[in-house]
């Protein structure tokens, strides 16, 4: 989503294969983050149709507002925003934004799982597979 | 896990995630391509860019992506959420082709047809893993509970 609106951005064509991939981890890794901490808080605030419902879209903006753990999804969004800047002011965009956006679906999956302990069938992870190598094709 | 089929109205939020954050971020392309090269040195040119139209239109539907998608996941599991709404990637390849009228490699359709394939995949299961409910505390028979006074 990020990757388009910095396209304007400079960019090396060459880089240190280190500093590639260490930059493309930390948007990785902080984007899978700043997901799981989403996700778990509007899982702990509930279904938001039935909230805005019973108590209006202003109760629904206050529930979610109130979730320690969403602040703490967008902290690591926010971090997987810069780590994107520096990323594209090393590498190229061409690289960056497929290898981040397909690697981060298959790192959710795991995350998934684990953290939020989401059941991840066979069906999810061959999605999660054929999104990823999609994404790829369609970005490169 | 438990199957939990999902209502139009979730449909349409999903449709909604997948819709507007490739089309906000085309907005943003656009309108930065359009301007005049932006340095860092000069954060107020950045500022100015937010109040164009394209830019103010991405921003809009960027806002519309992030409440459906939090919307979504109040409903729905992230490794639901996730690859259904990247079809928002083919809507835009379909888009570019046939309304922009731009060329697609061999490569961009085995990536459509990649990405079709795996949301047709996730869309046939259930969007969201049940939990049993926790047992409630008192619900535990008393023999259970230690306390410091019983040691």
């Amino acid at each position: 989503m990020m990757t388009l609106a910095f396209s304007f951005l400079p960019f090396a064509t060459t880089a240190n294969p280190w500093l590639t991939a260490a930059a493309i981890g930390a948007v990785v890794l902080a984007s899978t983050a700043g997901e799981v901490f989403t996700a778990a808080a509007m899982k702990s605030v509930g279904d938001l149709d039935q909230i805005r419902a019973r108590s209006g879209m202003r109760g629904a903006i206050r529930a979610v507002l109130t979730s320690p753990l969403f602040f703490a999804g967008v902290f690591f969004l926010a971090v997987a925003f810069f780590s994107l800047l520096f990323a594209l002011n090393h590498l190229n965009l061409s690289l960056v934004a497929p290898a981040s956006a397909s690697l981060t679906l298959v790192t959710n999956a795991v995350a998934g799982k684990i953290f939020l302990k989401e059941n991840v069938d066979r069906r999810r992870w061959a999605a999660a597979g054929l999104v990823c190598i999609g994404v790829y094709l369609l970005a490169h | 896990m438990v199957q939990h089929k999902l209502l139009p109205r979730q449909y349409l939020i999903l449709s909604l995630v997948a819709v507007c954050a490739p089309l906000g971020d085309s907005c943003l392309s656009r309108g930065m391509t359009a301007m005049p090269s932006i340095s860092l040195a000069d954060p107020g040119a950045l500022i100015a860019a937010v109040f164009t139209p394209w830019i103010a239109a991405g921003i809009a539907l960027l806002i519309g992506f992030f409440a459906s998608y939090l919307t979504a996941l109040s409903w729905a599991d992230l490794t639901f959420v996730l690859p259904a709404t990247a079809f928002g990637n083919v809507i835009v390849a379909f888009l570019s082709r046939f309304w922009l009228h731009e060329a697609i490699s061999l490569e961009r359709w085995a990536g459509i047809v990649l990405i079709t394939l795996g949301v047709s995949f996730v869309a046939q299961g259930p969007s969201l893993t049940q939990h049993p409910a926790p047992i409630a505390e008192e619900a535990l028979p008393e023999e259970t509970v230690v306390t410091g006074g019983q040691r």
